[in-house]
């Protein structure tokens, strides 16, 4: 087990430092000058100047990505151009709008997609496996913000039962923020759950299919027995892959549907970092970004090895 | 496994249902008001977003003098001043019993620290050369300021009520950014960044109090979001509204009264005066011939906007309607052209930033400029890009952009100006208008110099951008006209 986990963790640092050096050269050569941006249009030259001198623009670009390194070590985010607070401070206020809406969204998802994926593989070709496909088909091939803007007319604009959009903050209590959080959610958890219900009803027909389900049946387990006993469990480690992938898709990815219901997260902090070229914060948004999706990875990627013996073995 | 999918789908049920706790009803004194834009700080002094003035302008932060809401220059923390008849003093007699928010006395000194503040070596201020004419700032009593002009300035009370000109205290000044200390009707309580600014009334304001506990400024950049924002009620007032197109749709909806009022935006087709052919004079005549206004203000701007025939705004008093001068005929265009040495037209660039107004616009004109031969290369940027490669680096031939400073027409006066209009007699006319302070002069002068760019055919002169939005009908006293980016609530109310 160590020595797998050591070449995954020195794979982990490696990947990250790939990332840091790709991350600063395109934040390099992305055309537009933050100081010009904020200053407008009636700027003298000599004003812009003095702002890039403050913003500490005009260092080289070695020295700068050594000074953004060696902040991000010592947990150093640097100050946000524009709004002139520290960038850690943005991604600690956002994150606890990304975060719970990512959590509720993959609970969602999975609270859907588990009952629904093992429904139609228990039932295989019936009427209900039948129009849970078709169903699942839909929920892919439906775009996410236009689903959202269907809630928002429905339950915002008719029945007045959600707000529009927002947060409301934390302070303002629990259901409150779960409120609004809800139909973000569910627009984010519908093509999740339906992806997450048809690799999950696949797994289990392909483990149902193996040999030691039909020894089970042998034994005389009936059918949903040998499925609950012993293909269930079996079934789980490419959900589990899924999940983790949904996850930091969910967390990095939900940019639409943030600017769908207005909710000041990650996605929208990385947006506007873009357009108003307050490139600290997308540098190092981003960054965070990718580290969540290795961490995820790499943390998948350890609870395989701990499902299953075999990976172990053979990769140490 | 039935049971267990009743046990999920029951817990769901649960979760939802908790979820949906009806709001609670309260008398209306507070205020939520929309806007696309989120300020990237919260100091009027430094940075242009006109975002910034709309959260604070008047609201937290004033000037000696101040805008009113149809453009009139009203006294502000000065109750009155007096000028010297070479033009070249002011003297500024402020108010008395006015406090900083962060109950401080507002003085003499704090107006001198913000006066040289815009001025000095190393400002951040995004309209130093408004205040480049001020020499300097003396201390005559604690109520009582003196400011010496190098040159007299016809236009330094109007300066002064920019948002850039706003009273600072020394002590908060260098933490405005992010804590706005001012002396307005309401002070700042706390920012949600990415979300919402909340004011609260300010109890111990100076002139009359505002009507509103709070105000709450929500910021939603998206239009779609915006829309369903407004249709369920989540914000009061959203001026200007991102999408005219909605507009009807709140027009038919009794709950809302939609507003169309002007700006200071003159939208321009903007032209590259050095790049050939358009350092052709006749040229730039044929693209303005070839124009549709009307079909530009109907197709992109849902019939909203006032058509321009130079850079000026039609509400202000000296205005001249020149729009005659560049009427839209293509069989005059075509000759002109032809005159020029195109007969066959000639292939150029449009850049276009992202308003809707240029993105949609652009395609009319390009339309247009199609039919008298022009080919036009479209490509769409984003603000960064533009400021890049149109405004800094003049890598442009045609450009759509709304010019939404006030009084602005000094910008054709610096050769360097991206659309690079370099003309001597012009620039004399603004420097004699910056000495002038007898009003028929200056009148004189600013219909002189609208004539002069409109026969010079510098620009493509579109509409005046309207400002069109949307309030509840029960909501009073807000700014129909924008003679400044604001959304001043010192004024506004709920009706009994």
């Amino acid at each position: 087990m160590l020595p797998y986990m050591i070449k995954r963790l020195v794979s982990l640092a490696l990947s990250l430092v790939a990332a840091s050096v790709v991350i600063f050269v395109v934040i390099e050569v992305v055309p537009g000058d933050p100081a010009s941006f904020m200053l407008g249009l009636n700027a003298e030259p000599d004003t812009v100047a003095a702002l890039r001198d403050s913003l500490g623009l005009n260092a080289s670009a070695p020295v700068r990505y050594w000074q953004w390194i060696t902040g991000l070590l010592q947990g150093e985010f640097g100050t946000s151009y524009t709004y002139k607070v520290p960038v850690r401070e943005l991604i600690a206020e956002r994150i606890w709008i990304s975060l719970p809406l990512t959590i509720y969204a993959l609970v969602l998802s999975t609270l859907i997609a588990f009952p629904v994926g093992v429904i139609a593989a228990s039932r295989r070709n019936s009427p209900s496996d039948v129009s849970i496909m078709g169903v699942t088909q839909l929920g892919i091939a439906i775009p996410n913000f236009w689903f959202a803007m269907l809630l928002v007319l429905l339950f915002a604009i008719n029945l007045r039962w959600f707000s529009a959009g927002g947060f409301p903050g934390w302070d303002e209590g629990f259901f409150a923020c779960i409120k609004a959080l809800t139909l973000p959610a569910i627009a984010l958890a519908l093509p999740q759950a339906s992806i997450l219900a048809r690799v999950m009803r696949s797994s289990l027909l392909d483990t149902l299919g193996e040999d030691f389900v039909r020894t089970a049946r042998a034994k005389g387990l009936n059918r949903r027995q040998a499925l609950w006993r012993h293909a269930l469990r079996n079934a789980l480690i490419p959900v589990l892959t899924i999940i983790g992938l949904q996850f930091s898709f969910l967390l990095a990815g939900a940019i639409i549907i943030e600017n769908v219901f207005f909710l000041p997260g990650i996605g929208r902090l990385v947006f506007q970092g873009i357009t108003q070229r307050d490139l600290i914060v997308v540098k190092s948004v981003i960054f965070l970004l990718v580290f969540a999706v290795i961490l995820v990875t790499f943390i998948v990627d350890m609870t395989y090895a701990i499902a299953d013996p075999r990976l172990r073995r053979s990769r140490s | 496994m039935t049971s267990f999918v009743k046990a999920m789908t029951l817990a769901g049920a649960l979760a939802v249902s908790t979820a949906l706790a009806p709001a609670a009803f309260a008398a209306k004194t507070d205020i939520t008001v929309g806007l696309q834009l989120e300020p990237p700080n919260l100091d009027p002094t430094s940075g242009a977003a006109g975002a910034i003035d709309s959260v604070t302008y008047s609201n937290i932060f004033e000037g000696l003098t101040r805008f009113g809401p149809d453009g009139s220059i009203n006294p502000g923390l000065a109750e009155s001043w007096t000028i010297s008849d070479d033009g070249k003093v002011y003297t500024f007699k402020l108010r008395k019993g006015v406090k900083f928010h962060d109950g401080s006395d507002m003085d003499a000194n704090d107006v001198k620290f913000s006066l040289d503040r815009t001025n000095e070596e190393g400002s951040s201020n995004a309209q130093k050369a408004l205040f480049a004419d001020i020499e300097s700032v003396e201390v005559v009593d604690p109520h009582t300021v003196k400011v010496t002009l190098k040159k007299p300035n016809g236009n330094m009370l109007f300066n002064l009520a920019w948002g850039d000109a706003v009273i600072v205290s020394p002590e908060t000044a260098a933490n405005n950014a992010t804590n706005p200390v001012g002396t307005g009707a309401f002070v700042f309580k706390n920012w949600a960044k990415g979300d919402e600014v909340e004011l609260e009334r300010n109890k111990d304001y100076w002139g009359t109090p505002a009507k509103l506990d709070k105000v709450i400024f929500k910021f939603i950049s998206d239009p779609n979001a915006a829309f369903a924002a407004v249709m369920a009620g989540d914000v009061d007032s959203f001026m200007p509204f991102p999408a005219p197109e909605n507009l009807p749709q709140f027009d038919a909806d009794p709950r809302f009264r939609v507003i169309a009022g002007s700006t200071e935006g003159e939208t321009i087709l903007s032209t590259n005066n050095k790049m050939p052919p358009f350092d052709n004079p006749k040229v730039r005549e044929a693209v303005a011939h070839a124009i549709d206004r009307q079909a530009i203000i109907d197709g992109a701007m849902f019939g909203y906007g006032t058509p321009i025939g130079t850079h000026f705004a039609p509400h202000h008093p000296s205005y001249l309607d020149l729009t005659a001068q560049s009427n839209f005929d293509p069989e005059k265009a075509k000759a002109l052209l032809a005159e020029a040495g195109h007969p066959d037209g000639f292939k150029t660039t449009l850049k276009l930033p992202p308003p809707s107004y240029a993105r949609r616009g652009g395609e009319i004109i390009a339309s247009q400029l199609r039919d008298i031969g022009i080919e036009t290369e479209i490509s769409n940027l984003e603000w960064a890009q533009w400021l890049e490669q149109v405004f800094k680096g003049k890598d442009f031939g045609l450009t759509i952009v709304s010019h939404t400073e006030p009084l602005d027409i000094g910008i054709y006066a610096r050769p360097d100006y991206y659309f690079q209009y370099d003309n001597a007699d012009f620039q004399k006319m603004m420097a004699d208008l910056n000495n002038a302070t007898d009003p028929a002069e200056r009148d004189r002068l600013l219909k002189a110099a609208q004539q002069k760019i409109a026969d010079d055919y510098v620009n493509g002169y579109l509409f005046q951008l309207a400002n069109t939005g949307v309030v509840n009908k029960d909501l009073q006293g807000v700014w129909e006209n924008a003679p400044t980016q604001a959304a001043d609530m010192t004024g506004v109310s709920w009706a009994e």
